[in-house]
């Protein structure tokens, strides 16, 4: 039942939040802040209860299971879990959550209810995607935070809101449905086979899908989700969401959004096609690094300071896909703290731009410079996120970055050189924010409060939360670990057993699961 | 002609009763609402007697009409359809000046006709049921003759329907020149049966058939008249147009091509295909660069109709379930769709323009949500009776491995979308950016208008979240249907 509360408080919240948008626009923020408080809650209550119990390593990784028939006639149900990783990621979900409808309390003052409704049916379906295990209702959740988005960017929205939601619209919907194509025919690919025709992933997992099929199937899965993550080349709907979304948007864009496609390709790309993955998992490596090069590089050419905080987002998220394709244990962990790290550190910096454009109305950092006399509160925050954004450590994303930079080495060194030129390249575009925001000498004068006691409340919890991780990332490590390591387990089998006949074929893929085996086994 | 073949006509006694009630009450009485009033309870009642009818099926009532549960199905979806045709059409006749009652007539035997056309298991049965639509659909599209544009349309409509008439009567003469019947059963024996046929009096014969059906369609290359008639009719004859014109029509063809097999016919499937890719691709794209509310929504029905192809051409039960299932949905969003149109009034007229809708969700919340409903199912978004439709269609097609249909469906929907997200924009557009005038305030839609809506709104939802009852039917159905 916790599961399916987990759900119905942010629908709810939002309905209510919709309909009490009448009274005027306080009892809005306020129930949605109560529901998704609640939500943190019961994630904080799960976590804490399950937590002795996650370290001991179990056949199933379900912590918590509901299920529910839906649509029997055609094997789907209603069907949600909740293992280690979804854990996390529903608990930074809820607590961006909260912080978006924070920051929004000043910025967004036009049909206050109707917005809450959006934020919250956003994050409701991003819950969903974290814990749906059918694949359909795992597919309905994906499709169904998509409306929401769609409508926070094009009224709340800036200038140019129009196009970036109908491109942000049109890249997902159209990967989205290809991913559904690939489900139908993994489904059908499932039930020949066996008889069995179902959208459960548990039942699914180890499909015995003929090689050019899965390679095909895998391919219909992995556009969806490189979209999201985004992935260079499919990324040029990210700068543009992003830039024009308003601040709470741009946090769950980036902070969760965003992660739903790394989540997808960790729970299941890899495991449901596990071959055909290690195939492809060069040429996702490349992208990745791709990634990593040609979104810092982005960064560095803009002047206006969202889409430069946009093109950094597909910059680290190059370092998960990376981790992710590297399919070993410490890079997976890193990637997932990447993951939580990444969505703390952007999301601040996201609400610093919104913040910033809320006073002096531009997001040109040509037209800024020299404001830390003015706001030296806010000149200290950035740059501590400026700061966690290259990776210095001690601060989360130094820790994700660096455990999948050497989960990557064992796989390939050459591409991890590449990647670490990222961290370099993150350096002068972080270090450059810094100094044309706040240094120099003032291009223009501008008067403007510094960031006051609700606005520091936001960023003081973010920033501890990056400390926390950084400087001691064990519960998350711990908590995630059983869950990659089933998952880590399905697939080896898959691999052994089908490597056991042709000993002396596939020597890197072989490569590839003794190091996991030897130089893993004694972390 | 036994007892129990009475009772299960009893569908079609009660509509035409209601048809001679209406016209009597009309001659003796002018009264817009009673007149109104007595169609729906004749609809009503209609559709209240077809779950006793679950009995006596399935029951071959004379050789014309077979009453199975699949027509009963389809008796009740069209009847239901064409019930909440009358009660927008009452809404909107109420605001025009026009001898109004005899419309209920009209929309009432052409309901027969469709209702007919579903159950035929011969070809008479399959032509006079279609006759019985399209001669009174001339009358419901050029209904308010004192403007030019419904005249026009209506003219038009009758040149061409007649045309295409003529192609499948013409279609139905070769076959049964051939083979010397015109019951399906039978002729599914003699195509089956390999006897030594001439397969170009069959292919052809099919061929012109084709013609025939695919103009009833609107499906690409027979679909030059549904953006001006649909634009020209009135809103809610052309959502009786798309809806119950259009779907007993693809009962029956669904019908006779799992009767006869036509699916081993490896020209007839190509020649299905390429329809339905040319129906999905010039539907999106002339849908892209229309401004007029009517005519994208027009061009729409051309692509929704290719979508339904796909599944149509997977064949099998699965195919007519998805068929089914994708028809329901798209018969309530169609309704709801076009009868919002025609329950707003914009400066004296129905609202076409795009730019008409600017600002829609600042006066009428309530009816821009339901019309962004409708939208989104179209476009099949999730919680929407759509949705469920689409991922229906791409389970049909991909279990029957059709990878290129599949593909370009996919493609197409994303296409599909940029314009039904336009509209949507424009409702929620703030209305002072181009300083138009708010026609809507003029005048409220009234209240059957909006309980109509609320029904298809929460049938749309309703389905979209909880589809399983639905499918349950359907899936019965069509097991019979296909064993």
């Amino acid at each position: 039942m916790t599961l399916l509360w987990l759900l119905i408080l942010p629908i709810v919240g939002g309905l209510l939040a919709w309909l009490s948008g009448r009274t005027g626009t306080q009892l809005p923020r306020w129930i949605s802040i109560l529901a998704l408080a609640i939500v943190f809650g019961l994630t904080l209550q799960v976590w804490f209860q399950y937590y002795s119990e996650i370290d001991i390593f179990k056949e199933q990784a379900w912590l918590i299971e509901f299920e529910q028939d839906w649509i029997p006639q055609l094997g789907i149900s209603f069907y949600l879990a909740l293992d280690g990783l979804s854990l996390l990621l529903i608990a930074l979900t809820a607590f961006l959550g909260i912080i978006s409808v924070v920051v929004s309390w000043k910025e967004i003052q036009y049909r206050v209810g109707f917005f809450h409704f959006n934020l919250l049916w956003i994050l409701a379906g991003i819950i969903g995607v974290f814990i749906a295990l059918d694949l359909f209702l795992f597919f309905f959740f994906w499709e169904m935070m998509l409306i929401p988005m769609y409508f926070l960017i094009i009224i709340w929205g800036h200038e140019d809101k129009r196009y970036a939601a109908i491109k942000f619209f049109l890249f997902t919907q159209a990967s989205g449905l290809m991913m559904l194509v690939a489900i139908l025919a993994l489904y059908f690919v499932h039930g020949n086979a066996t008889g069995v025709y179902t959208f459960n992933y548990n039942e699914l997992l180890g499909t015995d899908i003929p090689a050019s099929a899965a390679m095909w199937l895998m391919l219909g899965f992995f556009i969806a989700f490189g979209v999201k993550l985004p992935a260079v080349p499919v990324h040029t709907w990210l700068p543009d969401a992003h830039t024009q979304a308003p601040t709470a948007g741009s946090v769950v864009l980036a902070g969760l959004l965003l992660k739903t496609g790394a989540y997808g390709l960790i729970r299941f790309v890899v495991p449901l096609f596990p071959e055909a993955a290690m195939q492809f998992a060069f040429i996702a490596m490349v992208l990745g690094v791709v990634s990593i090069l040609y979104g810092a590089k982005l960064a560095f050419a803009q002047t206006d300071f969202k889409r430069l905080v946009a093109y950094t987002s597909v910059s680290h998220m190059g370092f998960v896909l990376l981790g992710i394709f590297a399919w070993n244990e410490l890079a997976l962990q890193g990637a997932i703290v990447v993951i939580i790290a990444h969505g703390l550190s952007t999301g601040a910096l996201f609400i610093l731009a919104g913040g910033i454009q809320e006073r002096i109305h531009t997001r040109d950092m040509d037209r800024m410079g020299g404001m830390w006399s003015t706001v030296p509160r806010m000149g200290t925050v950035a740059m501590f996120f400026a700061m966690a954004s290259l990776g210095l450590p001690g601060l989360g994303n130094f820790v994700g970055e660096f455990l999948v930079l050497i989960g990557m080495f064992m796989e390939n060194i050459l591409l991890t050189v590449f990647a670490a030129l990222g961290i370099v390249a993150a350096t002068i575009y972080s270090i450059w924010i810094i100094q044309r925001i706040f240094h120099g000498e003032p291009r223009e004068k501008w008067e403007m409060p510094d960031l006051n006691v609700r606005e520091m409340v936001v960023m003081v919890a973010m920033m501890l939360a990056l400390l926390w991780i950084g400087l001691y990332p064990k519960p998350i490590l711990n908590t995630a670990k059983p869950a990659l390591d089933i998952l880590q387990q399905g697939v080896e089998e898959v691999q052994m057993v089908e490597e056991m006949p042709s000993p002396n074929s596939g020597d890197n893929k072989k490569i590839f699961i003794s190091f996991k085996k030897s130089q893993i086994g004694d972390h | 002609m036994s007892t129990t073949d009475i009772t299960a006509l009893l569908p079609f006694i009660i509509l035409a009763a209601t048809t001679l009630i209406v016209v009597l009450v009309i001659s003796f009485y002018r009264n817009h609402f009673i007149t109104a009033m007595l169609t729906v309870i004749g609809h009503a009642a209609a559709i209240a007697v077809l779950p006793s009818l679950t009995h006596v099926t399935p029951l071959q009532v004379t050789p014309l009409m077979i009453i199975d549960d699949y027509s009963l199905f389809y008796i009740g979806l069209l009847t239901a359809a064409s019930l909440i045709v009358t009660v927008l059409m009452y809404s909107y006749l109420q605001r025009r000046e026009a001898q109004r009652e005899e419309f209920y007539a009209l929309l009432l035997i052409a309901t027969i006709g469709s209702t007919v056309l579903v159950t035929s298991s011969h070809f008479i049965t399959l032509f006079i049921g279609l006759e019985v639509l399209t001669v009174s659909l001339y009358g419901m599209i050029a209904y308010l003759f004192t403007n030019d544009r419904p005249l026009e349309a209506g003219i038009k409509y009758l040149i061409l329907a007649a045309a295409s008439s003529a192609f499948l009567l013409f279609g139905m003469a070769l076959i049964f020149a051939e083979t010397g019947t015109m019951l399906f059963s039978e002729l599914a024996e003699k195509l089956a049966g390999g006897e030594d046929l001439r397969q170009v009096f069959i292919l052809t014969g099919t061929g012109m058939m084709v013609v025939g059906i695919g103009f009833k369609l609107a499906v690409v290359p027979f679909h030059m008249w549904t953006p001006d008639i649909y634009e020209a009719a009135p809103a809610p004859v052309t959502a009786y147009l798309a809806t119950v014109s259009k779907g007993g029509m693809f009962a029956i063809l669904l019908r006779y091509f799992i009767e006869l097999n036509v699916y081993t016919y490896e020209t007839v499937f190509f020649v299905f295909t390429v329809i339905a890719i040319l129906s999905m691709f010039i539907g999106n794209i002339l849908a892209l660069l229309q401004s007029n509310v009517k005519r994208i929504l027009a061009y729409s029905s051309i692509a929704h109709l290719g979508y339904i192809l796909v599944a149509f051409l997977a064949a099998g039960a699965l195919a007519v379930e998805a068929v089914t299932f994708y028809l329901v949905a798209y018969f309530i969003t169609s309704l709801g769709a076009f009868g919002i149109v025609g329950l707003l009034i914009y400066n004296e007229r129905e609202p076409e323009d795009i730019q008409d809708y600017r600002g829609l969700y600042v006066h009428r919340p309530w009816l821009s949500a339901v019309f962004t409903a409708m939208m989104f199912s179209l476009a099949g978004i999730p919680l929407t009776a759509g949705f469920i439709g689409k991922f229906y269609v791409l389970t049909a097609g991909v279990s029957a491995a059709l990878w290129v249909l599949v593909i370009l469906l996919v493609v197409n929907s994303a296409i599909g979308l940029y314009y039904y997200l336009r509209i949507v924009i424009t409702m929620y557009s703030s209305p002072e950016e181009t300083g138009s005038p708010s026609g809507y305030l003029a005048q409220s839609i009234s209240i059957a208008g909006g309980v109509v809506l609320a029904f298809l709104m929460i049938t749309l939802v309703w389905l979209g979240v909880y589809p399983e009852p639905l499918i349950a039917i359907i899936q019965d159905i069509a097991g019979r249907l296909g064993g």
